[in-house]
């Protein structure tokens, strides 16, 4: 398919980079491009230039200081998937980034693309929501961090303004933490119908339902018991969406399935 | 500070050969490898990320060649499935293919090789599972993936 005219810019530096996509109205940063190539494919997204972040090797790096990880914004799935850093703290982010798409995705797909495109459907927005990370961003004015509840505004729709950059994502280090995740899909580790991600590990439980609406649903039941957890979604008063794979009824039916499915997984993982 | 252009000089190494082109910002890296440098047996089954038959490795990795600007790739080593047989023998995985009829129309067998062959490079003794969690992002519109898995478990039990 043939992509309307657009021009391109590759940057050595992630000042250049800010600096490119500061200077250019209707510019936006270009990760792996997983989503982004398809959606300038379809038309829905037609930027005029792009900033093409693949030299900005700074932010590929996945590194561990004191009880932070630090995943940088171009680590790819892949990356996520091998890396000692994520397996001795915070594991469960390697395997649920093995759930995405297929291989050749996982190949260029990365964090930040994930996070930026926030696709309400994509699997990590719920899971950084519930591990309580931070996202780190970099404007003119300087760098800035944001918590991941604060960071997905709506569909396709971040705390990253226009001229900014997302740089890293930073997630407390626990390796046994109890974390979970759960999704319904179509196909096996297809698109997501409902997901939920659940942290267990704080003072009172985290799940946090995906595919329900534009953002992240932070839900947080008194305790993980089943009933308390089926309470709380029915609690959130959800208004999910209808399309050809759910009915709003259903979805709404799967969130409180994978909730639960999501809070069984992290108290397997936990123990 | 590098400013932004409509197209740019790039150059990839596709099969042990340098190409040396200027490609519009816009082209996609599969319509570069088929149209621009003629090598054709990169297929285009769905053009939106799905099937897989473009797949090729870019610096050693599968890759949807459809889901890439062709501007990306510059200074990459790609290959694909052009490059896979050496002075017209066979690949085993090649051989293995048409030993186990894991072909009925061809138009994925491109995407499925490159897989494939991506699998094996790091894991030489694949089960079926793994095969077929390698092969997910490629579809076989004939459905004809037991023969594939078949082929592929078994280049590595006669490696």
């Amino acid at each position: 398919m043939l992509l309307r005219e657009v021009e391109y810019a590759r940057p050595s530096s992630v000042d250049e980079a800010v600096r490119l996509l500061a200077a250019h109205e209707g510019a936006r940063a270009l990760a792996g491009g997983q989503t982004l190539v398809n959606v300038m494919k379809a038309r829905a997204a037609s930027p005029d230039v792009l900033v093409d972040l693949g030299r900005l090797e700074d932010l590929r790096s996945i590194t561990v200081s004191g009880d932070t990880l630090q995943l940088g914004a171009m680590a790819t799935y892949t990356q996520i998937m091998v890396s000692s850093e994520v397996d001795v703290s915070r594991p469960i982010l390697a395997e649920v980034a093995a759930q995405i798409a297929d291989v050749q995705v996982r190949n260029r797909g990365t964090i930040g693309g994930n996070v930026c495109s926030n696709d309400p459907t994509n699997h990590l927005p719920p899971l950084l929501v519930a591990l309580g990370a931070s996202m780190t961003i970099r404007g003119a004015d300087g760098d800035r961090s944001v918590p991941a509840e604060e960071f997905f505004l709506g569909v396709y729709l971040t705390a990253v303004g226009e001229g900014e950059l997302l740089l890293s994502v930073s997630v407390p280090a626990a390796a046994k933490a109890a974390d979970g995740f759960a999704s319904i899909t179509i196909g096996r580790d297809g698109t997501c119908i409902a997901s939920a991600a659940a942290s267990l590990s704080g003072s009172s439980p985290r799940i946090v339902l995906g595919c329900v609406d534009a953002v992240p649903v932070l839900v947080t039941p008194a305790a993980a018991d089943e009933a308390s957890v089926r309470d709380a979604v029915a609690g959130t008063g959800l208004e999910p969406p209808s399309d050809v794979h759910a009915s709003a009824d259903y979805r709404r039916h799967l969130a409180a399935v994978c909730a639960v499915r999501a809070v069984h997984h992290a108290a397997d993982r936990g123990r | 500070m590098e400013e932004p252009a409509r197209s740019r000089a790039i150059s990839v190494e596709v099969n042990g050969e340098v190409y040396e082109r200027e490609v519009d910002a816009r082209r996609l890296l599969v319509h570069f490898i088929r149209d621009d440098i003629d090598l054709t047996g990169t297929h285009i089954g769905c053009d939106t990320g799905n099937c897989g038959a473009c797949t090729i490795h870019l610096d050693g990795q599968a890759v949807k060649s459809c889901m890439l600007l062709a501007v990306q790739a510059d200074g990459a080593k790609i290959e694909t499935v052009e490059g896979l047989a050496e002075d017209e023998e066979l690949t085993a995985l090649q051989q293995s293919f048409s030993a186990h009829h894991a072909l009925q129309c061809g138009y994925c067998t491109p995407g499925m090789l490159m897989s494939a062959s991506a699998l094996l490079a790091q894991n030489p003794r694949p089960n079926e599972e793994e095969v077929r969690a390698a092969i997910q992002g490629n579809i076989c519109r004939c459905t004809g993936y037991v023969n594939i898995v078949e082929a592929i478990v078994s280049v590595g039990e006669n490696a």
